[in-house]
């Protein structure tokens, strides 16, 4: 579905994205993971065309995005880490825009926006100005209009930033619905627990770079499945990594007194995440 | 060729869509400035001058016309693209859609021109009940032609602005000027000759001289008018190799 080639973007000076190389098959839902100016959201605009790469290639579905992009964009959807609606127009007018850019006769264009209205729950506030809903309706309502084409393929840029819990996982549910229903998805997000619950396999991007890849269970496995945390004396915390509970423990039993607390609990990708790129995702 | 216009309408559509909801209000500001302005130079300064052989109020109306048909024009084009282009990012969704770079255009100056048109057309009227003035056919395609030139120069400075303040700076170094400079307040003929040379070249000033034409019954100038479809054809052509270039 998705092939780069030593795809790269430079800002000036900085490269935002270098040399990535990338294989994402159909009926995936791969989840790219990093910290804020790691190069997700560069990657995520190369690929939906808006963004020229400075080098290498990015084929979708086998149409490149520099040379075929008209081919291209009626394959994806995408929402937008913005909340890129028209906030004059209702629920509604906004999904018809949409429908009409993508060439959607009149009959198809009013039965797809009822149905999708329905699927993310929005049936009732389909009249409302969009100024009026709340955070997560107005996500939920930039899904049903990236869909409302019926792309293959489905980008989502952080798409439950600054949602409230209840919301993230309505809307973890209805992403995995999609892909359910054959869509192809990638999303960026650094919510580890999200790429955790939601992503069949995991990309860590790091400085523009694509630092690791895998499911979050091999990932794991690299690293060890059980953590150790240790509290010495100097107050810092070090973290050691088993492949089982049985290590851990052998090794717990052999540390000196003076180190007071240990915790033995499962690996999670935060662990890997930080080991990978040394520090707390979220930084900058 | 019907895709590009179907693709161009649907583009209009959302500016259609909000043009219903709020059209009151769009007419009233934008007859604002140039019912002042009638006041403050047809009716308060122009009182008693003459104008080549007509009364100022007679002469000076035309050139308002042309102003209007300008600063709507650009701003109802250029505004709300510039604030969806670099706030909202809502212009990204355009962006992505499988339409060509010349519906996208022509989708987002068709606002400009129809909001340009009502305007200058209502301000028009109000002055021919003040003081009756002759109009034609070519007096409607002059203004056509100009509400085109102003939202594609609009769309081309949204698409170029890398900030709001860009717009604005651009308004207040092209658009101002043009509105006190381009033959609509003072006859071009009175100028020293290098001045005049620099009043040709800004497109306003065609704009004027072809509408006071037709209002004063004076011989009609078609190389300005042929000048104007020079601009609009210009500012067409650069907003399409930006939006070629663009990349952010």
């Amino acid at each position: 579905m998705i092939t780069t080639e030593k795809l790269t973007k430079v800002y000036g000076e900085v490269k935002a994205v270098e040399d990535l190389n990338l294989a994402i098959g159909s009926g995936e839902i791969f989840g790219f993971l990093g910290p804020n100016g790691a190069g997700k959201t560069t990657t995520i605009r190369m690929l939906t065309t808006l963004t020229k790469p400075t080098s290498g290639h990015a084929l979708i579905n086998g149409f490149d995005v520099l040379r075929q992009p008209h081919q291209v964009k009626k394959l994806i959807g995408v929402v937008q880490q913005h909340l890129s609606l028209d906030r004059e127009l209702s629920v509604r007018e906004n999904m018809e825009l949409h429908a009409r850019l993508h060439h959607l006769k009149l009959s198809e264009r009013r039965q797809r926006i009822t149905e999708l209205l329905e699927y993310v729950e929005l049936t009732e506030q389909a009249n409302q100005v969009v100024e009026q809903l709340s955070g997560g309706m107005k996500r939920r309502l930039m899904i049903a209009r990236a869909l409302i084409h019926r792309p293959k393929l489905l980008f989502l840029d952080e798409p439950t930033v600054g949602l409230d819990a209840q919301t993230r996982r309505r809307l973890w549910e209805l992403i995995r619905r999609m892909n359910l229903d054959g869509t192809t998805v990638l999303l960026t997000t650094h919510y580890i627990e999200e790429a955790e619950a939601l992503c069949g396999r995991v990309g860590i991007i790091h400085q523009g770079h694509l630092i690791a890849l895998g499911s979050p269970l091999e990932l794991r496995q690299r690293l060890g499945l059980v953590t150790l945390e240790t509290l010495s004396n100097n107050r810092d915390t070090n973290y050691h990594y088993f492949p089982d509970r049985t290590a851990a423990t052998s090794y717990a039993q052999g540390l000196p007194p003076e180190v007071k607390t240990i915790i033995v609990r499962e690996s999670n990708l935060e662990d890997v995440f930080v080991e990978l790129t040394g520090r707390k995702v979220g930084d900058d | 060729m019907v895709n590009i216009l179907v693709d161009s309408y649907s583009v209009l559509w959302e500016d259609l869509k909000i043009l219903r909801h709020l059209w009151q209000r769009f007419l009233i500001t934008g007859l604002m400035s140039p019912m002042l302005y009638l006041l403050a130079f047809g009716f308060g300064l122009g009182r008693g001058i003459n104008m080549e052989g007509v009364s100022y109020l007679e002469f000076v109306i035309p050139g308002i016309v042309a102003l209007t048909a300008m600063t709507t024009s650009f701003g109802s084009a250029g505004m709300k693209l510039n604030v969806d282009r670099l706030y909202y990012k809502s212009f990204d969704e355009f962006l992505m859609a499988p339409i060509s770079p010349l519906s996208l255009i022509l989708g987002k100056s068709l606002i400009g021109v129809l909001r340009g048109l009502i305007v200058s057309l209502s301000f028009m009227i109000i002055g021919i009940v003040i003081s009756p003035m002759k109009v034609n056919p070519l007096f409607a395609l002059t203004l056509l032609i100009t509400c085109f030139v102003f939202a594609f120069m609009g769309v081309l400075a949204a698409l170029l602005a890398k900030s709001h303040q860009d717009m604005s700076t651009f308004s207040s170094l092209v658009i101002l000027p043009m509105t006190f400079l381009g033959g609509t307040f003072f006859s071009v003929g009175q100028l020293p000759p290098a001045l005049k040379v620099f009043l040709y070249i800004i497109p306003l000033t065609h704009s004027s001289q072809c509408l006071r034409a037709v209002t004063l019954g004076h011989p009609f100038p078609w190389l300005s008018l042929l000048v104007l479809v020079g601009f609009a054809v210009a500012f067409l052509l650069g907003c399409i190799l930006v939006l070629r270039r663009t990349s952010i």
